[in-house]
């Protein structure tokens, strides 16, 4: 139950985009056509699960043990840049269509907040391993679910009659206020 | 000489607005808008990844030479990440009700990409004095930006600034201010005021 819970509060309740602000950069950037932002989101899906298996078994198994907690931020993010890596190779090699599906979006990645948010928060919230791996996959449903809203939006605005100095990140800024303020409507449906 | 000198106060001014981080480039978006629900906030965040700015910029222009290309993006990251451990321990040392506010959105300053959009652009290239320059004045716009929209959305949002009540009893704040809606509200209109005034500077 807990982790069904987990999820739902991932990706609705407290969205990593639209009330966390994690991952703007890609949200703003990669959200003009729906199919760029569905690729967009299932390769930050993807390496969010990752990330948060991996920097768990960092962080309980390799700096608590040895009471490293302060370099923390330092491994978080040399594990991920090499993570995004790794991913980016294995994935050529096993499943063609992925990667080119996935494309250039998956380099990246390295830069997108979103990941080591997602990091830091399991270890603040100090979740068990199969938490953090449900916390990975959910808010990284809940980044795609956000960002393809907002792909199919701007796809519409394109034909609207948008003042000249809102045109491009102006609008899109209001556009998500309003998105956030939709999905504000899920506040106090679970706290978890 | 004289044209030197302009130079190199240009060099500082750029990052407040022709160049700014934010509002021109759009860049570290995220800090910008989760912690301006007060002015106090943002002008915590923008203290501290000003620091994490300068202090790389300085290591990072000194050793500039020594830093092979290939693996520059990575020594940055480490470098940016060190300094963000000591701003994070300095804040919950000696600020420790700032430190809970901001959460972790200080270590987030690691994958700010001002910085590491400066490091590349600017500190790895150019001597120690003129990066300390370029840092200075962008973490100075960056600043200005927090404040600025921070103190917009607590005005609004709670009717007071830095913690004063500026609007009195009759004022009904607007809750949704401070909420994430009042961010990318508050963010929309400033950057489209800033290309507003600079159509019309442009026309003048």
């Amino acid at each position: 139950m807990k982790l069904i819970l987990i999820f739902i509060s991932a990706a609705v309740v407290n969205n990593f985009v639209l009330s966390y602000f994690l991952g703007i950069c890609p949200f703003v950037g990669v959200s003009k056509k729906i199919s760029s932002a569905v690729s967009m989101g299932m390769a930050v899906t993807f390496v969010m699960t990752i990330a948060a298996v991996v920097t768990w078994l960092i962080y309980h198994l390799i700096l608590v043990p040895a009471s490293l907690e302060i370099l923390e931020y330092v491994s978080f993010i040399l594990v991920i840049a090499s993570l995004v890596q790794l991913v980016e190779m294995f994935v050529r090699k096993i499943s063609k269509p992925l990667y080119d599906a996935l494309g250039i979006y998956l380099p990246l990645i390295t830069t997108n907040c979103a990941i080591l948010g997602l990091a830091l928060f399991a270890v603040l919230r100090d979740y068990a391993f199969i938490e953090s791996l449900v916390f990975g996959v959910g808010a990284g449903a809940g980044f795609t679910l956000a960002i393809t809203i907002m792909a199919g939006i701007r796809e519409q605005l394109e034909l609207a009659k948008v003042p000249k100095s809102f045109e491009g990140a102006g609008i899109t800024m209001i556009v998500a206020a309003a998105l956030a303020l939709a999905f504000m409507g899920f506040a106090g449906l679970i706290s978890v | 000489m004289a044209d030197k000198k302009v130079s190199i106060t240009r060099e500082y001014l750029k990052g407040l607005w022709d160049e700014n981080p934010v509002l021109r480039s759009l860049l570290g978006l995220c800090p910008v808008l989760a912690v301006t629900n007060s002015a106090i906030n943002g002008l915590a965040m923008g203290l501290a990844t000003t620091f994490v700015l300068l202090t790389s910029s300085i290591i990072i222009s000194l050793v500039r030479k020594v830093i092979p290309h290939q693996v520059r993006i990575a020594s940055f990251i480490v470098i940016i990440a060190t300094f963000v451990t000591v701003a994070d321990r300095f804040l919950a040392a000696y600020f420790p009700p700032i430190s809970k506010d901001l959460g972790p959105y200080v270590p987030l300053i690691v994958v700010n990409c001002i910085i590491l959009g400066r490091q590349e652009a600017f500190s790895s290239r150019n001597s120690l004095g003129r990066s300390i320059l370029d840092s200075s004045g962008m973490g100075t716009g960056f600043i200005l930006v927090l404040i600025l929209l921070g103190g917009f959305r607590e005005i609004f949002g709670s009717g007071t600034f830095f913690g004063m009540t500026v609007l009195g009893e009759w004022f009904d704040p607007w809750m949704v201010m401070i909420l994430p809606p009042g961010a990318f509200l508050g963010l929309g209109l400033f950057i489209g005021l800033t290309n507003w005034i600079n159509a019309w500077r442009a026309k003048a």
